[in-house]
């Protein structure tokens, strides 16, 4: 079964839609940097360290990291309200958790970190796409950091294993339907961020997180690329 | 650039390895890890004498004990002023940080709000940023005109000691101070010469990445001049 597999398309189990990455595109921003899989953009701009405001919020221990993701009106065919919602308040603080194990920001205290994500346009994996173009932005904001983290979305498609979901693979509903489970993982292989909603067995589940471990290696390489492209 | 030392400069990401071996010493923005040099920061990576570190391209000023730097008087309190220098922290400049004696109650006549002065980093604590102006070339600004660049690419307006601020100042006749934190200060008798002064900086730091830049910068000045 596994081989014959036909996704709609035409993509191999373990294939990643195109990638594109691009840094320093938000010219006020202090760093900035653009990531897309195939129809799905993310553009992350970062401001600061600066100080935060109101102050109730400051952490005298430690610097803040704070993220706002944000899909555009536009993103998606039917026109979603613009402002915060369940959803993206929810993938806001997904974010920030994927992102602080490797921010090294104990020296900011009572200061702010603010990422924004926007989602410009949007086909599935927003959230990967959102992770990868701000590990870029915070690179290039010059922030201290250990690493720098790759995220893919891994689906169960019935009871096949794909990378990188679309919207067509994500709505699927032949035999046991689809699962979705974006993961992200520093670039020497510790995970920071997986979420999982769904069914699936745990033998699926660890071939799973292999199998977005060899993603994330080339999608690691991408963001290299872009990274060492601005110096020259 | 490259002339300044044969050690090769590469740019590097978080968690790249930039040397191994336990000869080399880990520097600014880098750490060690099981014996090996990790960038910290996104950056240039440079050797010098086995120590090895990281100099940003990108990002905000941070402050260090000793900058000049230009702010614009944010605050006046009972004891001194609160300036904004462009960094996280506030900066405070006391009154007895300033050369000549100042009542109590002219604290405003001598800067006020919105005022701009050149002033000199003296310490970094918790609190904050303490300011000095006892130096040489710190004080208000009085007039002259004042361009924000990227802060990171102060050291390439000034140039090898100084080299390239000199070569502006005396093709335009302009006083020119640069801040650490990115603003520059430039005073000339003329309005057109300040201008040609601030076109000649923004374009020294547009161009920051090309080696040879005094040499550019010298035919640009000719061809501005006909």
């Amino acid at each position: 079964m596994s081989k014959e597999f036909k996704r709609p398309d035409g993509r191999k189990v373990d294939e990643i839609r195109e990638m594109k990455a691009k840094v320093g595109i938000v010219p006020n921003a202090d760093g900035s940097a653009m990531f897309q899989f195939g129809d799905t953009i993310a553009i992350a701009a970062v401001y600061g360290p600066k100080k935060m405001h109101p102050q109730h919020l400051q952490n005298p221990e430690k610097g803040t990291l704070r993220c706002n993701y944000n899909m555009m009106s536009f993103s998606v065919t039917d026109r979603i309200r613009p402002g915060p919602s369940r959803r993206s308040t929810e993938i806001s603080k997904i974010i920030e958790w994927a992102l602080e194990p490797i921010v090294m920001i104990d020296k900011y205290k009572n200061m702010v970190i603010d990422v924004h994500i926007n989602i410009p346009q949007a086909n599935a994996s927003t959230r990967c796409a959102g992770i990868n173009a701000a590990a870029m932005a915070l690179a290039h904001a010059g922030i201290p950091m250990k690493d720098l983290v790759s995220s893919v979305s891994i689906g169960k498609l019935d009871k096949q294993l794909v990378v990188d979901l679309n919207k067509k693979e994500e709505d699927w509903e032949e035999g046991e339907g689809a699962t979705d489970i974006p993961i992200t993982f520093t670039n020497d292989g510790k995970m920071t961020h997986i979420q999982l909603d769904g069914k699936i067995n745990t033998k699926q589940l660890n071939e799973a997180v292999e199998l977005a471990r060899k993603a994330c290696k080339e999608i690691y390489e991408v963001q290299k690329k872009a990274l060492k492209e601005i110096g020259e | 650039m490259a002339e300044q030392n044969k050690n090769e400069r590469k740019i590097v990401i978080p968690g790249e390895v930039i040397a191994e071996g336990d000869d080399f010493l880990p520097g600014e923005g880098t750490e060690k890890k099981q014996g090996k040099i990790v960038a910290n920061k996104f950056g240039l990576a440079e050797e010098y004498n086995k120590l090895v570190k990281v100099i940003s391209l990108s990002g905000v000023y941070e402050p260090r004990r000793g900058n000049v730097v230009i702010g614009k008087v944010e605050n006046v309190t009972f004891n001194g002023w609160v300036i904004d220098i462009d960094a996280a922290e506030n900066a405070f400049l006391p009154l007895t940080e300033v050369p000549r004696f100042v009542k109590k109650d002219e604290i405003e006549e001598v800067m006020n709000i919105g005022d701009m002065a050149v002033v000199k980093i003296w310490n970094i604590n918790k609190r904050g940023i303490d300011l000095s102006l006892k130096s040489r070339g710190l004080g208000k600004i009085e007039d002259g005109m004042i361009v924000r660049i990227n802060p990171n690419k102060v050291p390439r307006v000034i140039g090898k000691e100084g080299s390239m601020v000199n070569l502006i100042k005396n093709e335009t006749g302009c006083n020119i101070t640069v801040g650490q934190n990115g603003l520059i200060w430039i005073k000339g008798d003329k309005i057109e010469s300040e201008l040609l002064a601030k076109r000649a900086i923004l374009f020294v730091a547009e161009k920051s990445f090309v080696s040879g830049l005094t040499e550019k910068i010298e035919k640009w000045f000719e061809g501005e001049k006909k």
